[in-house]
């Protein structure tokens, strides 16, 4: 089980044990977080699971595929340079503890 | 005792049930409480289990040990906080319009003051002898996935008969597992109900480079059978393909026999109007089921009625049933948008391809990328890419702007869809 931690917009933080293997998204949605929508179910379509990663964690996941990158600018909050697409994030024990701000709108 | 004119109950909305618990059921729930709704909300499905997401049955579950919970929409918990009642395992027998009330197989009833049917589809048979051997394989449902994904681990040669985007998704899938692939394609290219030319073109040739035998204007005249097993099959012109595995996907029939049956208009699909309601105006339809007006974003000279099975129509349509439940109705329009993951192509498709009048593809050698502009009317009605998300998204914001480039724009070859729209929107 992979430990994360998800910031809302408001500050407040919900802590949830995802299993490795499935992604931020598909676990955000499995345990009712608000703030991650993920329309296209997965498949980096619809830039709905939009998350902001502090630095820190940025930095130890996999880059970005192009699909990723062009979908980014079509997120509707602004994209920054630590906007990622959580269903693009997979769980694994590398990143036990990672923590993932959601922008204040997805849709 | 309710208005006769619009049939709402004294005391509002109380109860909602919702006959299929796929997509367009689960977010047709999940909505009407985001949306305020304290009354009682059944979700009546008759699988067994949570509602699932079908996409990833063709692509990832097949390739990976993935769970069943891998593919759930969401939680068991979720039912449970958001208070909707799942009937898992249930079937809806009939539809009492008079009373109010669905009949359940289990022996129970369900009373409605506004009912939401979202029952499907299910695959067409192959109309051929052999057609209905249990051996066939097919894929629609988790069971189906998880069954297919078994067999598929000692298969050596798998023959996909049908070349939509479900066969061709299975070909890639099995041929990135090593299995020996044929695609038999009736059509004299894949994806022809949907497709531009120069998409099926592409397309076929990406499944021939990765070694998949691709046959086209190759129907099925007989399922080959030796020793009560399935053989292979026997293509119209006489010559028997063999194979250790056949699967089928020739499309699929919409699950209208409960609406006809209590005398709703049907026809390829629940008929309803631009509101989503069928005939009956407390009874909606929603999703693979639904025949519905092509929206009035898709552009000019409309196709006439649909029936679009795709997530972005079942979530959309999910969306807009439970505001129409909850509030004075509005009609729905809202850009179609769909993809297809195969091999290393990412197909998407905004905006409804039929009635295309002119066609304007652009391919980009060094990037792999392919655009393909559809004109109907005069005007852009939709554009398909291949691995080219930019465009993608470019247009169904176009699409749901009501705006279009003129066709002399798209035609210069420099053109690009992203650009012009950033273009007008100032940026």
């Amino acid at each position: 089980m992979v430990k994360v931690t998800y910031r809302a917009h408001d500050g407040s933080e919900t802590v949830v044990e995802a299993n490795a293997g499935t992604s931020l998204m598909q676990t955000a949605i499995a345990n009712g977080i608000d703030g991650i929508v993920g329309e296209c179910g997965g498949s980096a379509m619809c830039a709905t699971c939009h998350v902001y990663v502090p630095e820190d964690w940025l930095q130890r996941l996999p880059p970005r595929s192009e699909v990723e990158d062009e979908m980014l600018d079509s997120a509707v909050a602004e994209r920054k340079g630590n906007s990622r697409l959580s269903c693009q994030i997979v769980a694994a024990p590398e990143i036990d503890g990672i923590v993932v701000e959601m922008p204040e709108e997805q849709i | 005792m309710s208005a006769p004119e619009t049939g709402v109950p004294e005391g509002g909305v109380r109860e909602v049930v919702i006959v299929g618990a796929g997509q367009a059921g689960l977010q047709t729930a999940a909505s009407l409480r985001q949306g305020g709704f304290e009354g009682g909300i059944r979700l009546v499905g008759d699988e067994p289990g949570l509602p699932y997401q079908r996409p990833p049955l063709s692509k990832a579950f097949l390739k990976k040990n993935a769970e069943p919970g891998s593919v759930a929409l969401r939680n068991a918990d979720f039912f449970e906080k958001q208070r909707i009642d799942l009937l898992a395992g249930e079937t809806v027998t009939a539809i009492d319009r008079q009373a109010r009330r669905v009949a359940l197989a289990s022996g129970g009833a369900l009373d409605y003051d506004r009912l939401v049917l979202a029952t499907g589809a299910r695959n067409r048979r192959l109309p051929v002898p052999g057609g209905d051997h249990p051996d066939l394989a097919e894929l629609r449902t988790l069971d189906h996935a998880l069954a297919f994904r078994d067999r598929l681990r000692d298969a050596k040669r798998l023959v996909v008969v049908g070349g939509g985007y479900i066969g061709l998704e299975i070909a890639a899938t099995a041929r990135e597992r090593g299995v020996e692939v044929v695609v038999c394609e009736a059509m004299d290219r894949v994806m022809a109900r949907t497709a531009s030319p120069a998409l099926s073109a592409h397309v076929g040739k990406v499944h021939r480079d990765h070694g998949v035998s691709l046959r086209l204007a190759a129907g099925i005249a007989a399922i080959a059978e030796k020793g009560g097993r399935v053989t292979g099959v026997e293509t119209a012109e006489g010559e028997t393909i063999a194979a250790d595995l056949v699967l089928f996907g020739i499309g699929v029939v919409p699950n209208v026999e409960l609406a006809a049956e209590a005398g709703l208009e049907t026809g390829n699909g629940i008929v309803v109007d631009p509101c989503l309601r069928t005939t009956d105006p407390t009874i909606f339809a929603i999703g693979d089921c639904a025949s519905f007006a092509a929206p009035p974003c898709c552009g000019p000279k409309l196709p006439g009625r649909v029936r679009l099975e795709s997530v972005q129509n079942a979530v959309d349509q999910g969306k807009a049933a439970a505001r129409n439940i909850l509030g004075p109705p509005q009609p729905y329009d809202e850009v179609p948008w769909f993809w297809s993951d195969q091999f290393e192509m990412k197909i998407q498709i905004a905006g409804l391809t039929a009635g295309s009048e002119r066609e304007i593809d652009r391919w980009n050698a060094e990037k792999q990328r392919l655009t393909v502009y559809c004109f109907r009317g005069g005007r852009l009605a939709a554009v398909e890419t291949v691995s080219n998300p930019g465009d993608h998204m470019a247009c169904r914001r176009i699409l749901a702007e009501r705006l279009s480039p003129k066709l002399e724009e798209v035609e210069a070859a420099e053109f690009s869809m992203k650009e012009w729209f950033q273009q007008m929107r100032g940026r």
